[in-house]
């Protein structure tokens, strides 16, 4: 949760950055930047902060296997915070890549933005998580394997635009971990995605 | 630091109301009408659990019993000499349970006794279960597991338990799942395990001594093994790729289970003792939700090899695939009776996902539940009802419906999203 909130916060920056970048002059958008990276963070230590005073006091089993959650979350936030002195231009690229219902094939929209990635990647020795989701309808180990299945296909499709296969994980949440709550249409067409996460 | 305290209260206060509670929303036509007469007990303050009342609860919710209200019984005896056949008939009351309980050196003893009181007979002659102060739940689900048994001639299923996920998704905080485990009626809930990361398909060992299921806690997929006495658990699979949908073979010697380590789903045989790892499927399509069928002779499984997902049965012997479910553009996760009869699945028609249950020998596919949603069937050890996961309210909640779907309940949970029930199979 603290991951995927982050990185939804995270979005909503980069699209306003993108608008930004249109806008400004490229010295008005640094400063900008820096501002909205700062916040970021700060939501972020609160957030983690939030994060480990509620799981050490209301988790009464010592067996359980929480730590593995939070460190994820922190993982992700690391790495954005550090690919500060890169070009602004790439932060600002859309990481979710949507899906029809009951399909792994990738759509033909997304095929300039996976073309944008593959351009990043080929250039960087960053590895990169591709996690596959699916919406909530339908069985849940099925949707895991359809989550998979759109996760194979978006870093099939970035191996084939040249970019090196080991640094790419895949990871299928199935209908785990939903973007969007809600038993509509409008929710489950932004549960059905991959996630790049860099 | 004091709206920290004040969210933890609020947390705490919700884990004491965590139970689920039982709204029966359909029965059958003519429920057979049973006086369950509170049980005689002389001790100086009242037991911590009204047992008669758990007995009618029980036979209530299996939909074949309309329990009389205690309001409307002439008397409340529990020996035969204080029972008077008229004063039930003249209620048209079909059966009498009447009993005993005493307290020696810190255990409950129960005695019952069952009468058919249209034949003027006994049914249950003397029949006695004891326990601690803390089984007194399991003296109740005993004794009406002897009494359905003995009206309807089917094994109760009352003294089994269920697992389930419960899963809390809020803004702010980190997710929260939780592995549960409570009895068959949602009553006394356990937390056997706790993450942050997604938990899911917990299936039971044949000997409902351990639980089997998927975990994220090491980021990715990962089968678990868990012993329910002792807590003790191990991790059975670490592979690339999909570690999932576990299933015991009905010996216990073997878990069939999905892993993508080759590139593409594919359901494999664990063999528990030697850990060797047999391939059953080979297939470019998805495999997946592997489930043994009675005998343990094959494998059904989901797979979407013939475009859409339906289910399919591998041979183990020979090898052989065969399709089983035709009626639908979406079949999947299915569960065979014990009995070898049924195949229940989800099963989608215009657009809503329902579960439907199958005859495996005439093909005849019938829809059982009226809710949407509706996912993870698991049938009860005497086949008489099944549970499964659904949506209300606009949470994860579970539901109950008879196999002929003639009796529907459901189990709606007062906080989280609960999900992928397991029914246990019988204990003894």
């Amino acid at each position: 949760m603290l991951e995927s909130l982050l990185g939804r916060r995270f979005l909503i920056e980069r699209n306003y950055l993108t608008q930004l970048l249109k806008i400004n002059n490229f010295r008005s958008e640094s400063i900008m930047i820096t501002k909205v990276l700062k916040q970021g963070l700060s939501v972020a230590f609160v957030l983690a902060f939030l994060a480990g005073c509620s799981s050490t006091s209301t988790t009464d089993d010592s067996d359980a296997a929480g730590s593995g959650g939070v460190s994820t979350g922190t993982a992700s936030g690391g790495s954005l915070g550090s690919s500060d002195g890169s070009s602004e231009s790439q932060q600002a690229l859309e990481t979710i890549v949507y899906f029809d219902f009951d399909q792994a094939v990738l759509l033909p929209a997304t095929r300039s933005l996976l073309l944008a990635h593959a351009e990043r990647l080929r250039n960087s020795s960053d590895n990169v998580r591709l996690e596959g989701h699916a919406d909530e309808r339908g069985s849940r180990e099925y949707n895991m394997a359809l989550g998979e299945r759109r996760a194979n296909a978006v870093r099939d499709f970035l191996v084939l635009q040249g970019v090196n296969r080991s640094s790419l994980e895949v990871v299928s949440y199935g209908e785990e971990r939903p973007l969007q709550t809600g038993s509509n249409e409008s929710a489950y067409s932004k549960n059905r995605r991959v996630e790049i996460k860099y | 630091m004091r709206f920290l305290s004040v969210l933890v209260l609020f947390f705490l206060a919700q884990l004491a109301s965590a139970q689920l509670t039982i709204e029966i929303t359909k029965g059958v036509d003519n429920p057979t009408r049973i006086a369950v007469v509170p049980i005689g007990w002389s001790g100086s303050r009242p037991l911590d659990e009204d047992i008669s009342k758990i007995v009618a609860a029980n036979l209530e919710r299996s939909g074949q019993f309309a329990p009389v209200p205690r309001s409307n019984m002439l008397s409340f005896p529990s020996s035969e000499a204080d029972v008077f056949y008229r004063d039930w008939r003249v209620m048209g009351t079909e059966y009498l349970l009447i009993g005993n309980i005493e307290q020696r050196d810190g255990r409950y003893y129960a005695v019952y006794e069952l009468f058919d009181v249209l034949g003027q007979r006994k049914l249950i002659s003397g029949g006695r279960v004891d326990g601690s102060a803390e089984q007194l739940r399991d003296i109740a689900h005993h004794i009406s597991d002897k009494v359905y048994e003995s009206i309807t001639g089917i094994r109760g299923a009352f003294s089994t338990q269920i697992v389930y996920v419960e899963a809390f998704q809020n803004a702010g905080r980190p997710d929260n799942y939780r592995l549960m485990l409570a009895d068959a009626d949602g009553a006394r809930p356990r937390i056997l395990l706790e993450s942050e990361q997604p938990l899911l398909s917990p299936a039971w060992s044949p000997d409902g001594r351990s639980v089997a299921y998927v975990s994220f806690e090491t980021t990715r997929p990962a089968v678990f093994i868990q012993n329910l006495a002792t807590g003790q658990r191990e991790q059975l699979t670490d592979f690339s790729g999909l570690n999932g949908a576990p299933a015991f073979s009905p010996d216990g010697q073997k878990l069939a289970l999905v892993l993508s380590k080759d590139g593409n789903p594919e359901i494999y045989s664990l063999d528990l003792r030697s850990r060797e790892l047999t391939r059953l499927t080979n297939h470019y399509a998805i495999d997946t939700e592997p489930s043994w069928n009675a005998d343990g002779s094959g494998i059904v499984f989901t797979s979407n090899r013939g475009g859409k997902p339906q289910i399919y049965q591998v041979t183990l012997a020979t090898g052989r695939v065969e399709r089983l479910t035709f009626d639908g553009e979406y079949n999947a996760r299915g569960r065979v009776s014990r009995d070898g009869r049924t195949l229940v699945m989800v099963h989608q028609r215009n657009g809503v996902f329902h579960i439907a249950a199958q005859d495996l020998k005439t093909g005849d596919l019938r829809i059982l539940t009226e809710t949407n949603l509706d996912e993870s069937p698991t049938i009860a050890p005497n086949g008489a009802m099944l549970l499964y996961a659904t949506r209300f309210g606009g949470k994860g909640i579970l539901a109950a419906v008879s196999l002929d779907a003639g009796t529907r309940y459901r189990l709606p949970s007062k906080q989280g999203d609960v999900r992928e029930p397991a029914w246990s199979p019988f204990f003894n």
